[in-house]
């Protein structure tokens, strides 16, 4: 027996075109948790597919415990003792916990189902591990914690001693993430063996004992993380030094664009208001920024606010002129821009060329439409070239390439060159960079200032603390629909700041 | 060296999206007829190969030109309903929906003109629009479902199609010949209700059928292309078509826009019934217990066709061309429903069609990957 | 009213036997608007046994015509299961394709067989007025009742327990819901999704079968099953692809279907000046009625009609 759980050797895989892997070999020990980092796009996924049964490598070996083994199914997988919980969570959303459990491992009598001792089980599990759980409840009606912990009760459940850990922190709340910690930290002491897939150096730094980087599908190397610091991680993730700090000149806030006041949306899934009696104002020249765990009202508010869901109370305001009733096509005209949280659901007709979504908001203008209903095809495709350069949008064929095969970042440039050039008085930005690369992050904070500093009032929403401790003037905290708290980000810390956004406190709006 | 260049043309000409479409097509004509001539074989060895000629020779069945132009005339004044049913579903399509309740808005446009025209000698123009607003309405109300009710726009389409169907039997049973289940002669009872011949009829050896509706159902697949193609509403229902969340978004009226769809899909196929009846060369029959064909046959022209409109002329001159063919097979050994089947089975193999082009797209990388 | 009974249990039997058949196919999620289809090879396949093996003993007539309506019915819906599973095409258009190509090769066959048998016989019908007498299990006065109905009767219970008590049920509607979970505890969505589509293809068979012997005792082939499939898919809507919800759906869409049948029957609706056409057209009314109602908040299998491509990244 070797000291190795895992062993994966000069792993190659190559999808149509591209190289997701190249050569990449990553060693896991016994009991120890294991980081994998990387930037989006570096092939941290693609290589646990592998290692999942997912995808076949064209090249290299996998070792279990010193054998080479083949794993050609998530079966496979299973039999060999690894579990996965993955970053968008493999759990039926009508199904009670239990059921998702031991789906695929139903234990039966007679040819019926038999959960007895399957939920005996799983309680233990859940003691022994403080995973705690409601086994009859439906999946949807829980929180994502909860969620969470029923897809590592899935991998226990399976007796799986190899637990791989999807990018776990990026749907959990500050102090969900410490309580994630130590139920990591508690398996490893129990002998299970870990690989913590994730790009936030501070987690990495707080439970893993070593960490292999990836960069570009390539091996970069791996290291002790005891001899290592954030900075040598993230230099050898990026490949270069980048510097965490966005910088900008102090605020000078105007008029008042933006004012909400008493706002309250009607929730889709609940009876309760999914936004609840909120008023904010958003001047000309700051960057506000709602802050909060993801599901709190955020998108609700958004919607609310951009005309795709009407208010169920309260009123908005733009340039002191009452929208509250007026469609989502007049917010666009009278000033609103708004990159969207989903852009594949929102932002883009992902089946129309580029040039197409670029005058998506913007195809009835005069200068794209002439009077007989008939489209101006080469002012469409002059407008689109000058915003794909000036944006640096790039795409295989220009302007008519089909704006699905574009990559993610790309798509969001094309959005927010789109947003931006409308030349809006409000600049509506939900998690703009959620999904791109580093590079691209900088980039979008960048036109974010500068669309401030332009006099521009910005309303941003994230759910990144970096972002939120970075990028805006001003900060609101939302909290189960309501806000919860406003600080300016250089008097707030991150972890006082994960209070409010836990709801552990409220403090009344000044 | 000039061989070279040659072979590269060609494949670049296979590299054009259109030029797949087409093949595809083909692949999916050649499987049905073939499919077809077994099905012939299996019933009957010895006239399969004559009954699938016959189905394809159509007019040309009749040796002297005169008579076979005449026919030819007769599938011709087919073809134009059938093609406005095509441009019907194929432009519900490309929104996003699935109009099989084109059936019932040809029924309800084939009841409104006949009852327009028996009971009340209106001239053809006011029953031609009677039976485009019927349709309309008919489509408008699928339309309305989905947008409103988000109700399954195929269930709803065939419950209306069976709606209509009743609907127009009974009403047109106040119009029909007592004698027959079929309602009267247009050029006995209501001669103002005949669509105009403007002089085409003496161009296919003095066919009366043949009207302005062929010139007119071409026309109008060119305006539907405009349309979808050229202009701002085009550009705004295929949005909403390909992501209504996006359209919706981006302040586009997407509720509108899908009964908007919907009504139009409906005008047009109320349009074609317009253009068969009110041609004379068919009469209603107020007994029929079966949702009528040209709605389904228009599914299949519209996916052979590759859901352009342009392309729609051909495929539904094509569908209709072996429909008719399908009257001269040989009663003693097989029955007309031969071609029927073979329209089915043209359908089943549209629904591959993406499927043939990935193949081919496969193909041709691999061919330049090899080099 | 005896009769009103009979034809409203008969049709009620067909319904629940063919949404049941749905909504096997729509918990492992594939979209199968092709059960008209369906419903006419099935009932093409057990009018053949019935008039080839004529002379059957009763209770082997019954299973022999079931297993006959099966076979062809499930042979039948491979046609979806390929196109859908394996080779992504659109379900709606697969759907239509199977049912106008079901009608016309029941009509080119049948017209076929009667021509080879006696050639003046130009016909698409099937008689089996002996035979039909086979599934009648106990007659009183003038409510007869069916060994179907008996059938559909234990199919809604097996139905029932297949799906909510036992492994493979949990793992098709898990098919249904959320591919990617099923696919990652390493259940096999293709064998799951063709399962659901073979079972539809099962239940819609029968439904046919029993739909042709329902009030007559001959069948033209030419005239399909007059929308039962799509109605069946209303009734499935309406029951929340719920077996048990189903079942009372289908009793009462059974009902408006037997007033067509025997409203003359009855004093007060034959009294009444409506046109027999307006009993005809009632299913259809009914059903858009319930479907505008229904629909709005219906709990349809998230993943129903998207293709699942395991290699997707």
């Amino acid at each position: 027996m070797g000291e190795f759980a895992i062993e994966m050797l000069h792993i190659t895989k190559r999808f149509a075109g591209i190289v997701a892997n190249d050569d990449i070999t990553l060693q896991l020990k016994k009991g120890e948790i294991h980081a994998l980092l990387g930037e989006n796009g570096a092939g941290k996924s693609t290589l646990m597919s592998v290692l999942f049964g997912l995808y076949q490598p064209e090249e290299g070996k996998i070792y279990k415990d010193g054998k080479e083994v083949e794993i050609r199914n998530p079966n496979d997988a299973n039999d060999l003792g690894i579990g996965m919980v993955h970053q968008h969570f493999k759990l039926v959303e009508c199904f009670s916990v239990l059921d998702n459990i031991i789906l695929g491992m139903e234990t039966t009598k007679g040819g019926l189902l038999k959960k007895d001792d399957a939920r005996k089980k799983v309680m233990e599990l859940s003691k022994r591990y403080h995973l705690q759980v409601e086994p009859d409840a439906l999946i949807e009606d829980i929180t994502v914690g909860m969620q969470q912990r029923t897809e590592i009760l899935k991998m226990l459940y399976r007796d799986n001693e190899i637990l791989i850990f999807d990018e776990p922190t990026a749907v959990l709340a500050v102090q969900e993430i410490a309580e994630l910690m130590q139920i990591m930290k508690g398996l490893a002491a129990e002998g299970k063996s870990i690989l913590f897939i994730s790009h936030k150096l501070n987690e990495i730094m707080e439970v893993a004992d070593r960490c292999t980087i990836l960069r570009k599908g390539k091996y970069v190397g791996t290291v002790d993380i005891k001899d290592t610091t954030p900075e040598k991680l993230s230099a050898m993730m990026v490949g270069r030094d980048v510097s965490f700090k966005v910088n900008k000149k102090p605020a000078k806030p105007g008029r008042v664009v933006l004012d909400v006041s008493h706002m309250s949306v009607a929730s889709n899934r609940h009876k309760k208001d999914a936004v609840h009696d909120v008023s904010f104002q958003v001047k000309s020249g700051e960057i506000v920024c709602v802050a909060g765990i993801d599901g709190n009202g955020q998108t609700e508010l958004i919607y609310g606010l951009s005309g795709l869901e009407p208010l169920s109370n309260g009123t908005i305001s733009l340039n002191g002129q009452d929208v509250t009733r007026e469609s989502i096509r007049r917010r666009s005209i009278l000033g609103t821009s708004h990159i969207p949280e989903d852009r594949h659901k929102h932002g883009l007709v992902l089946d129309y060329s580029l040039e197409n979504n670029i005058v998506l908001e913007r195809y009835f203008e005069p200068e794209f439409t002439d009077q007989f209903g008939l489209l101006k095809r080469k002012e469409i495709r002059e407008y689109a070239q000058r915003l794909i350069e000036e944006y640096d949008v790039r795409s295989g064929q220009g302007a008519i390439s089909v704006t699905r095969s574009m990559s993610g970042g790309n798509q969001q440039k094309a959005i927010i060159a789109r947003e931006i050039d409308k030349n809006p008085d409000l600049l509506i930005a939900v998690q703009p960079t959620r999904g791109v690369d580093v590079g691209a992050i900088e980039f979008i904070h960048k036109q974010l200032i500068a669309q401030r500093d332009a006099g521009k009032a910005v309303l941003l929403v994230s759910l990144e603390l970096d972002e939120v401790m970075d990028v805006p003037d001003r900060i609101l905290v939302m909290y189960e629909g309501e806000l919860v708290g406003e600080f300016k980000p250089e008097e707030i810390t991150i972890e006082e700041l994960g209070l409010y956004m836990t709801g552990a406190k409220r403090r009344e709006q000044t | 060296m000039n061989r070279e260049n040659e072979k590269k043309s060609f494949e670049r000409l296979l590299n054009r999206e259109g030029v797949q479409s087409l093949i595809a097509s083909f692949i999916c004509i050649i499987l049905g007829l073939l499919v077809g001539y077994i099905v012939l074989l299996c019933i009957n060895p010895a006239g399969a190969g004559k009954a699938i000629a016959s189905i394809l020779k159509n007019f040309m069945y009749f040796p002297r030109p005169a008579v076979a132009l005449e026919y030819f005339g007769s599938t011709l004044a087919k073809t134009a309903p059938l093609l406005m049913c095509t441009l019907s579903i194929l432009f519900a399509y490309k929104v996003g929906l699935f109009n099989i309740g084109a059936s019932g808005q040809y029924a309800v446009g084939a009841g409104l003109s006949l009852y327009l025209a028996l009971a009340f000698q209106m001239p053809w123009f006011v029953c031609l629009a009677a039976a485009v607003v019927g349709g309309g309405i008919l489509g408008g109300i699928a339309g309305a479902l989905k947008a409103y009710l988000n109700v399954n726009e195929v269930i709803a389409g065939i419950m209306l199609n069976w709606i209509s169907l009743y609907s127009v039997n009974m009403l047109l049973t106040k119009v029909k010949e007592s004698s027959t289940t079929y309602t009267g002669a247009l050029r006995t009872n209501s001669p103002g209700a005949l669509l105009p011949s403007m002089g085409l009829s003496s161009l296919f050896s003095g066919n009366r059928y043949v009207t302005i509706a062929i010139p007119l159902s071409v026309l109008i697949a060119v305006w539907v292309w405009v349309v979808m193609e050229k202009t701002k509403l085009g550009y705004e229902l295929k949005a909403t078509g390909l992501n209504k969340n996006a359209a919706k978004y981006a302040g586009m009226k997407e509720k509108r826009n899908m009964i908007l769809t919907m009504v139009i899909s409906g005008c047009l196929s109320g349009m074609g019934a317009a253009f068969l009846y009110l041609s004379g060369i068919e009469q209603w029959s107020c007994a029929q217990t079966a949702v009528p064909a040209m709605g389904f046959n228009g599914i299949a022209a519209a996916f052979l066709g590759m859901l352009h409109p342009i392309g729609g002329i051909f495929s539904a001159y094509f569908i209709q061309h072996i429909t008719s063919g399908g009257s001269y097979i040989d009663k003693m050994i097989y029955c007309s429903q031969i071609s029927d089947l073979i329209s089915a089975i043209i359908i089943y193999f549209c629904s591959f069609v993406l499927f043939f082009k990935v193949c081919m797209k496969r193909q041709l990388r691999k061919k330049k990957g090899g080099q | 009213m005896a009769l009103l009974l009979q034809y409203t249990l008969i049709y009620a039997s067909v319904l629940l036997l063919v949404a049941l058949g749905g909504c096997f196919s729509e918990h492992s999620g594939v979209i199968n608007l092709g059960l008209e289809g369906i419903m006419v090879m099935g009932a093409l396949g057990g009018a053949l046994v019935m008039k080839s093996m004529a002379d059957l003993p009763a209770l082997l007539m019954i299973v022999a015509v079931v297993f006959g309506s099966v076979l062809f019915g499930v042979v039948y819906s491979l046609l979806l299961a390929v196109a859908a599973i394996h080779l992504k095409a659109d379900q709606t258009l697969v759907g239509t394709a199977m049912n106008l190509l079901g009608t016309a090769a029941a009509t080119v066959f049948v017209k076929a067989l009667n021509m080879a048998e006696d050639a003046s016989n130009v016909s698409s019908s099937i008689q089996y007025i002996e035979q039909k007498k086979a599934f009648s299990l106990l007659k009183i006065g003038n409510f007869e009742l069916s060994w179907f109905m008996v059938l559909a009767v234990a199919l809604l219970v097996i139905s029932h327990v297949v799906l909510y008590h036992t492994k493979f049920g949990l793992r098709l509607m898990a098919c249904g819901e959320h591919p990617q979970a099923a696919d990652s505890v390493g259940i096999n969505v293709y064998k799951m999704r063709y399962a659901g589509v073979l079972i539809s293809g099962m239940l819609g068979g029968i439904g046919g079968i029993v739909y042709i012997t329902a009030g007559v005792s001959e069948w033209k082939f030419e005239n399909g099953v007059a929308g039962f499939g799509f109605l069946a898919l209303a009734v499935m809507i309406f029951g929340q692809w719920k077996p048990g919800l189903i079942a009372m759906a289908a009793v009462l869409f059974g009902l408006f279907r037997a007033l067509s049948n025997v409203y003359s029957g009855f004093d007060v609706l034959a009294a009444l000046p409506l046109p027999s056409t307006l009993y005809n057209m009632f299913p259809y009314m009914i059903s858009l009625l319930v479907l505008a109602v229904f629909s709005g908040n219906s709990r349809a299998p998230k993943a129903e009609g998207i293709p699942y491509d395991k290699g997707k990244r």
